[in-house]
Order: C-alpha cells, then sequence, then structure tokens
C-alpha cells in the first residue's frame, strides 16, 4: 500500500545578493560565501546539522566545466555532506530538496543558485540550449527566439504592445523598493513606446538585464518546521512540466505545461495574495499569468522580477525566495512561485506558499 | 541522389571573461613581488595558498594574509608522457604536489632541474621564478630541487 | 518510505564513436531496451531523470530540454542531475527517490555521454587562466595519489596490471562493453606505455559513446513487471571538499561515511561476506584495491590482497566489476548508473555470460570530482 505524501516542508529562511551587471571583482565562493552564511543564520540552524544541500548552476553559462564544484567551498563540506546538483535553475534544486525531505530521515535543507550572465555573451551562450543538429547550428539567439513568440501573441490578439511596456514599467517602479535588483525607476508608457526595436516586436524595455547573481534557501520540515518560532513560508504544493523542445511543435503563446504544473501545485486551491513570476521578457508574463489562472487582484511581481533582475540559474530560485519573503514578513496569506527554464517557457515549476500548514491530519 | 548526411560539424566560439576573485587576485599580486602569499581560516587556522575566497572545510571567509616561504617539500607525483594541448612540453616531464614550508596545502606544479628517475617523495624543492615578475602563474616557471635532504615521511605523510 | 524497485535495465552497445546515431537516438537506444525490459511504454512513465558529466562533452548545453521530445518527456516533470563522475549514481539516486517518497509511481532514468561529439579530453583540462595548465587528463590528477597509495600499502607493483587485466577479462562476457580486447594479459599491460606514471596506458579506461537507462518503480508497478525486480534497500551520497589541509584523498572520508551509511540503512554489518557482488568506479586500475579499502571490504592498505588472491575475479569470494567495470566502457555521465544497473542484474539474475552465480546482494558505487563525490546503492533481490 503506497503511503502517499505527507510531510510539510517550509523555507524557513532566503538570502539573495543584489544583482550586478557586472561581478567582475569576486569569484563564485566569494559571491556565495555572504548569501550561505546569511541564509544559515538566519533559519536558526547550525552549519553542520544541514541534512542535505543542493544548487543550481550551468557550466556553458560559466564557461568552465565543472563549474559547481569551485562552488563547493562556499558550503565548508566538511565533515562530508550529503550534497546534488542540478545543472538548472536553483528553483528545481529547490524541487530535489523538496522531494529528499518528503523521505522523513532529516528535516533541513539548504539550497542555492549562482550564475553570472557577464560572462559570455549570454544571447550566444543560450543558443547552445537548442537542437545541435538542425537549429543550433543556425545560431538564433535567445532574444530573437523570444521576439518570434512576442510577435506570436500580439498576432493572436491576446496582447498588445501597450500592455507589453505597462508590464516593463510596473516591474521596474516596483523593483524600486528592492534593495536587490538592477534595474529599477519610473518609466513612462509612451516613453518606452517611443523607442525603437531592439528585435521587433521586442524593444529593449520588453527584454531582462543582463545580470550576475547568487542565493541561497533554508528548508526545515515535518516536527521541527512546526517548532519554529517565525513565520515560515510553507510549501503547499510544488510540481514542474516540460513541453516539446522544437518550437514549431508547440504553440508559443500558451504555456499548457505552467497550467498542469499549477493545477497539480494546488493554485486554485485558494485565494493567491502574490505572484511572483519567472518572466524575463515583458509578453512573457502575459502568458504566464494566463496560464497560472491569476485574478487581477493578485500582486504580480512585487520584486520586480525577472525584468528587474535576471541572474540566470538564480532568478527562477530568487522568485520563489521573494513570494516566500512576503509570507514571511506577513504582507501575504498565500503566494505563488514560478520558474522557467529553455527558451521560450519550455519548462515551467510552478510553488505554493502559504502562511499555515496543511491542516492536521 | 546523394548519400544521406551522416555527420555535421557545427564549430563553437564563445568568448568569456576569467574573474580571478579577490583572494586570488591578491595571491597573484604577491607573485607580481616574488612572494608566496597564503591566508589563514579564522576557524580552523589553516593556511591556504593559494588562497579561494573561503576555507572550504569552514565556510568562512579567509582573514589573516600570511607570507609562506617559496620553498617546500615535494609530497607527491606523476611523470605525465602525455602531451598538453596547447603546451609544447618536452616529454616525460614531472608534475608534483608541492607543501611550501608554512602552507597547510600542496601546490602543483612542474618538478624539474633532476633526472625524471631520481624524483621523489620528500624531495626538497624551490621555486624558479621568470626573470619578468608578472601577477600570473607562469610567473612561476617550476620547482627545483634545494639539493636539502629529503624532508622525513611523517612531515608530509597528512598532505598525501 | 516506500519501497522501489528496478524493473527494467537497458543500455547502448557502447564505442568510441556511435555515429550511427543522435544525442537523440543514442539516448533512445538504451531507454527503449528499459521499457521493454519493464514491459512498459513511454506513456507508462510518470517523470524522467537524465544525468550527465559536463554540457561542453556534447557541447548541448542543458540537454535535458533539446532530449525532451526524444524522451518522451513532454507534460511530464524532468530533472537534469550533474555531480561530476559519479553523476550516473546520483541521478539514479534522485529518481528512486521520487519513487521512495510517493511522488511518482514510475520513473524512466537516463544517463549518457556522447564524448566523439566534442572534445573530451580538452573539456576534462581545459586551458584556464590563473592556473598552472599542467594536467593531461583526469590521469595526471589521479597518478599522484596512487603513488601515495602505494607507498602508504606496500603494495606490489603488479596489482594494478592485475585488475587491468581481469577487468577486460570480464568485458569479453559482455556484449554491450566498449574494449572486448581478446588479447589482455599481463605482459601486454606491462608493454603498453607509461602515461602517468605509475599508470599505464592499457590501465587507463577508454572514452566511449554510451548510454544507460532503467526505470524504478513502485511495488505495485514491480508486482506487473515480468521479469523479477531488484529491490532499492540503500541509497547514500556523500561530498566532501575538492582540497583543504589535512585531507587524505587515497582514502577518502566522504566515500567510508558514504559507505558506512549505506550499509547502516540496509541492515548489513559484515560487507565482506553480505554483499555477493559489486559494481565499483575503477578508471584507473589501481582505484579497485583503493576502493576496496574505502568501502570496508578490507582493512586499511590491505585491499590489494584481494586482486592478487583472486577474490575480486569473477569464480572468486566477492567479485568486483564483472561487467568489466568502466575500465572497460566509460561513457562518464553514463558510468555511474552503468554500475548501478549492472548490481541490478545481478541480482535480478539477467546479467548473462558475466552473471555470479546466486546473486543476492549487490553493491553499485560511483565517484567523481577529486575523489569527492560518492554516489552508492546497494540492491537486493528479496523485497525489503
Amino acid at each position: 500500500m503506497l503511503r502517499p505524501l505527507t510531510r510539510d516542508v517550509a523555507i524557513v529562511s532566503f538570502a539573495e545578493m543584489p544583482a550586478v551587471r557586472r561581478e567582475w571583482e569576486r569569484d563564485e565562493v566569494e559571491m556565495l560565501v555572504p548569501v550561505i552564511t546569511e541564509a544559515i543564520e538566519g533559519s536558526g540552524i547550525g552549519r553542520k546539522e544541514i541534512g542535505f544541500t543542493v544548487s543550481g548552476s550551468s557550466d556553458f553559462l560559466t564557461g568552465r566545466p565543472f563549474s559547481f564544484v569551485i562552488a563547493l567551498d562556499a558550503v565548508g563540506a566538511w565533515p562530508p555532506i550529503e550534497e546534488s546538483h542540478v545543472e538548472m535553475d536553483g528553483a528545481f534544486a529547490l524541487y530535489e530538496a523538496w522531494v529528499r525531505l518528503q523521505h522523513g530521515d532529516i528535516d533541513t535543507a539548504l539550497v542555492y543558485a549562482f550564475g553570472r550572465s557577464s560572462l559570455g555573451e549570454v544571447r550566444d551562450v543560450l543558443a547552445m540550449q537548442l537542437d545541435p543538429y538542425y537549429v543550433a547550428p543556425l545560431w538564433p539567439d535567445s532574444i530573437s527566439l523570444a521576439a518570434l513568440q512576442a510577435r506570436a501573441l500580439l498576432d493572436s490578439g491576446r496582447a498588445t504592445e501597450h500592455a507589453m511596456a505597462e508590464i516593463a514599467a510596473r516591474s521596474r517602479s516596483r523593483a524600486r523598493s528592492n534593495p536587490n535588483a538592477q534595474v529599477a525607476g519610473a518609466f513612462d508608457v509612451d516613453a518606452l513606446l517611443a523607442e525603437p526595436y531592439l528585435v521587433s516586436p521586442l524593444r529593449r524595455h520588453d527584454c531582462p538585464p543582463i545580470s550576475d547573481g547568487a542565493c541561497a534557501m533554508v528548508l526545515v520540515a515535518g516536527d521541527r518546521a512546526r517548532r519554529a518560532k517565525t513565520q515560515l513560508a510553507w510549501i503547499r504544493g510544488i510540481d514542474h512540466r516540460i513541453e516539446p523542445h522544437a518550437l514549431g511543435a508547440r504553440d508559443l503563446t500558451r504555456s499548457p505545461s505552467t497550467a498542469l504544473a499549477a493545477e497539480r501545485a494546488g493554485v486554485s486551491a485558494g485565494a493567491v495574495d502574490v505572484a511572483e513570476i519567472h518572466a524575463p521578457f515583458t509578453h512573457q508574463e502575459i502568458i504566464l499569468r494566463d496560464a497560472l489562472g491569476l485574478g487581477p487582484d493578485v500582486d504580480v511581481n512585487p520584486s520586480g522580477g525577472a525584468l528587474a533582475a535576471n541572474p540566470l540559474m538564480v532568478a527562477g530560485l530568487t522568485r520563489v525566495g521573494a513570494a516566500a519573503r512576503k509570507i514571511m514578513d506577513g504582507s501575504a496569506r498565500r503566494a505563488v512561485a514560478h520558474a522557467t527554464s529553455g527558451p521560450c517557457l519550455q519548462q515551467n515549476l510552478v510553488a505554493v506558499l502559504a502562511a499555515e500548514p496543511e491542516a492536521v491530519r | 541522389m546523394s548519400e544521406p548526411v551522416q555527420r555535421i560539424k557545427a564549430p563553437v566560439r564563445l568568448g568569456y571573461q576569467v574573474v580571478a576573485g579577490r583572494d586570488l587576485s591578491r595571491f597573484l599580486a604577491g607573485i607580481a613581488e616574488g612572494r608566496f602569499l597564503g591566508k589563514r581560516c579564522p576557524s580552523c587556522h589553516k593556511v591556504y595558498v593559494p588562497p579561494r575566497g573561503a576555507c572550504p572545510a569552514c565556510g568562512a571567509l579567509l582573514t589573516e594574509e600570511v607570507s609562506v616561504a617559496d620553498r617546500g617539500t615535494l609530497t607527491t607525483f606523476c611523470v605525465v608522457n602525455v602531451p598538453v594541448e596547447g603546451r609544447a612540453m618536452k616529454l616525460p616531464y614531472v608534475y608534483g604536489s608541492v607543501l611550501l614550508d608554512g602552507a597547510d596545502i600542496p601546490f602543483a606544479h612542474l618538478i624539474q632541474g633532476l633526472p625524471v628517475e631520481e624524483v621523489r617523495m620528500g624531495l626538497r624543492v624551490r621555486a624558479e621564478w621568470a626573470a619578468a615578475l608578472l601577477p600570473t602563474m607562469e610567473t612561476i616557471l617550476c620547482f627545483l630541487p634545494t639539493g636539502e635532504p629529503d624532508a622525513p615521511f611523517h612531515t608530509y605523510q597528512e598532505h598525501l | 518510505m516506500n519501497r522501489c524497485a528496478v524493473i527494467g535495465i537497458g543500455q547502448t552497445k557502447h564505442a568510441s564513436k556511435r555515429d550511427d546515431v543522435s544525442l537523440a537516438g543514442l539516448v533512445r537506444e538504451a531507454a527503449g531496451r528499459a521499457l521493454e525490459d519493464a514491459g512498459l511504454r513511454y506513456a507508462d512513465i510518470d517523470a524522467v531523470v537524465l544525468g550527465k558529466a559536463p554540457d561542453m562533452f556534447e557541447g548541448v548545453m542543458m540537454p535535458e530540454l533539446y532530449l525532451a521530445d526524444a524522451l518522451g518527456a513532454a507534460g511530464k516533470p524532468m530533472l537534469r542531475v550533474h555531480t561530476a563522475g559519479s553523476v550516473g549514481g546520483s541521478t539514479a539516486i534522485v529518481a528512486a527517490g521520487l519513487v521512495r517518497s510517493g511522488v511518482h509511481r514510475r520513473v524512466l532514468t537516463v544517463a549518457f555521454e556522447k564524448q566523439s561529439e566534442s572534445d573530451a579530453m580538452w573539456a576534462l583540462s581545459p586551458r584556464y587562466p590563473f592556473q598552472p595548465p599542467l594536467l593531461a587528463g583526469a590521469g595526471g590528477y589521479f597518478a599522484p595519489l596512487i603513488r601515495a597509495y602505494i607507498r602508504r600499502s606496500g603494495a606490489p607493483a603488479e596489482v594494478g596490471m592485475q585488475v587491468a587485466v581481469k577487468d577486460r577479462r570480464h568485458a569479453l562476457a559482455n556484449p554491450y562493453a566498449h574494449l572486448h580486447l581478446a588479447d589482455i594479459s599481463l605482459e601486454a599491460v606491462r608493454a603498453s606505455p607509461m602515461l602517468w606514471d605509475p599508470i599505464r596506458y592499457l590501465e587507463t579506461c577508454p572514452s566511449s559513446d554510451g548510454a544507460c537507462a532503467m526505470v524504478l518503480a513502485d511495488e505495485d508497478a514491480a508486482a506487473r513487471a515480468p521479469a523479477p525486480p531488484a529491490w532499492v534497500r540503500a541509497t547514500a551520497m556523500r561530498s566532501e571538499p575538492t582540497m583543504f589541509a589535512g585531507r587524505d584523498q587515497v582514502n577518502p572520508r566522504a566515500g567510508r561515511d558514504c559507505a558506512a551509511e549505506l550499509y547502516r540503512q540496509a541492515g548489513i554489518t559484515d560487507p565482506r561476506r553480505e554483499i555477493d557482488v559489486a559494481e565499483i568506479y575503477v578508471p584507473f586500475s589501481w582505484f579497485e584495491p583503493m576502493w576496496m579499502e574505502n568501502l570496508g571490504f578490507s582493512p586499511e592498505n590491505e585491499g590489494w590482497k584481494m586482486t592478487v588472491e583472486g577474490v575480486t575475479a569473477l569464480g572468486g569470494a566477492l567479485p568486483v566489476n564483472p561487467s568489466g567495470g568502466v575500465l572497460s566502457t566509460n561513457p562518464i555521465g553514463a558510468s555511474g548508473m552503468l554500475r548501478f544497473a549492472e548490481a541490478a542484474l545481478q541480482v535480478r539474475g539477467r546479467a548473462g555470460a558475466h552473471q555470479v552465480e546466486g546473486a543476492r546482494v549487490a553493491l553499485g558505487h560511483a565517484y567523481g570530482g577529486g575523489s569527492q563525490f560518492f554516489a552508492m546503492w546497494i540492491v537486493g533481490s528479496e523485497r525489503p
């Protein structure tokens, strides 16, 4: 007889490095030490007590094979620790940690992510994600692919360039109250629309900044979590799904993987106060809002989202962290966090966070 | 009708910035002064050369700068018979780990100045510096024997 | 935790260049065989966990994105694990974790490497500023450790060569293995060029293209599987830093701790007697005696005696790498999963010509990085 999932897991702390255009002074270890230290100190859990550690990062982003190995020096992995790594955004490392905590033998986990998009030509680096035989040799850069998707969305009638510019302005305006955001300010929508296209129909403001960053999060589970003295962000549901890779095989104006993950994570089971959506391009927020089934009263991306700071491999985990902060500081009761990977939203993760764990069984 | 395509060549060229980091930059500045600079962990007090941002065992930022000698003991080594891409090395050559006096971890480099068959664990060696001191690893050309008696096994066996 | 079983295993014919298949074709060859073995189709799978070593080995960034279509993953969760050389093992452990936690019922896990598509030698030791660019491959890193082991243990010089011969002889009975060196002998190994003293050419693993896949399932699905399952009795992973003061790289604590946790979970107190066969990660011959000690099969400094006495050969008391091991087949990202899969094949009684008679408990082992990442599992023929 299968035992269904019962273990409650919560986020107890989250720390992030202020995103910058270029972190060319410190190396990965020097970037991560303050962030990991802050997350661990904020958790009230001793460093050597952490039961499981897992990270997200990418060799191709760093320009170096085995790049996650160097970062391990920031953790203090002695005596030896149980540790893993996904070559994906840290949000998927969070997923691995959440699954691990379901086993019941350990109660705490550290999740971290790092990425410096400034080291290479990130638009071209991302072309390496594409089918190596038929697509990558044409070097379609990431902005051009996003522009294809934006064009499809505009042609469908479900978006306008004006709506996209509003998303850009709103995001950067909200970012003004986020000390870790990179691009913040008050922008006038009409002025934005007067700017030339970067890659039609995308203008510069429709695109994310190039960012370097790192973040870390501590999870706690079961009774250990229930004994915590601070407000935790309980993970009520988490799921992720991938779609076909071939761009022509998908309707780029929809995100069925996000919709499915949202359904499995239980987004619609209650009111959503805040949503942190990982939409590096403005038009993608429109697609994802729709796929997540969010109503008009949801506060979307109070952090500014990926349009304000987009360190690759980090931005997805940061969405979860930003949503968790809203629960932890008491300003939200229920939040949705989303992370994406791959060209044009190919893969998506959705997490539902709440101020309370599940009802006692 | 031509043959089906079985293989394609898809050249990739990506340029990356490499960042040394603060600790390594400081170490290289020391090299430009002809010195080996290490850093000590505030928690376990071990001296790391070169320092890499944090104490790997403790996860703590390394704080205190420590000058270590440019001579030390060869702990272990191997004799390489495989050409290294991009470097015209005469084969065979010896690559080994040198525990500099004052450091707590070995420093890997070329061992030269004696026949390959005579290289042995415990050999006392010192750095040979390039004529022009620059903040690069290449400023250290290799390690040469000092002529001192071999270090006893117990002095370096913990570092194997 | 829920029980988890291996109900399907598949692997490719490993070779230095599989230019008869694309990356997608390579993984499907292994995945298709695993599904067939399990009596399932892609549609029956709930989630896919992919593992492989650095992306530079093929030149494809985050290949799970490109391979989603080929592995029937559309609409499913898909993860890609990367823990350096141990990745094949840790991938299997993550996949098993999805079943043990009750999140999924049937998980397809695949690990691969198609090294011929890029330049693995370059990718293993790229010329990187701020470091002395002296290493010539992984052998250049491990040869000094092996020298240290020989010094510490007083092992006779032939031990490495004996392992090299043994594993290649085992491979002759494994149709999937890359190297089938019918003429392998001590003399041939001794005469082969010394690459990184003390490692000779014939004591070194090949560079292979290959993939391995398994279907992991809960006990309800295992009950319906067409062939006997291999039950996962224990899994463990441990990591330690690459370099720190006083680190023992010859007998790393992370490996010892990982094995201790593994045996504790499996209820094993005398591994030498209770484990029937071990598939362990030996890319350079001398790692066999070193891992025998690290895994607690022999006291420290005596692991080499097991090799010399024939204990680790097929027919011996504890056969090690009856598949031929990494020394005979090494698609880096897949090698760890091949060890885990071969261990499962043994306890299912399906290892064919390299079957260890009566094997009921088997160890699968993988390591990576600077002997710092360890992933291990114990599988058994009895349901726990």
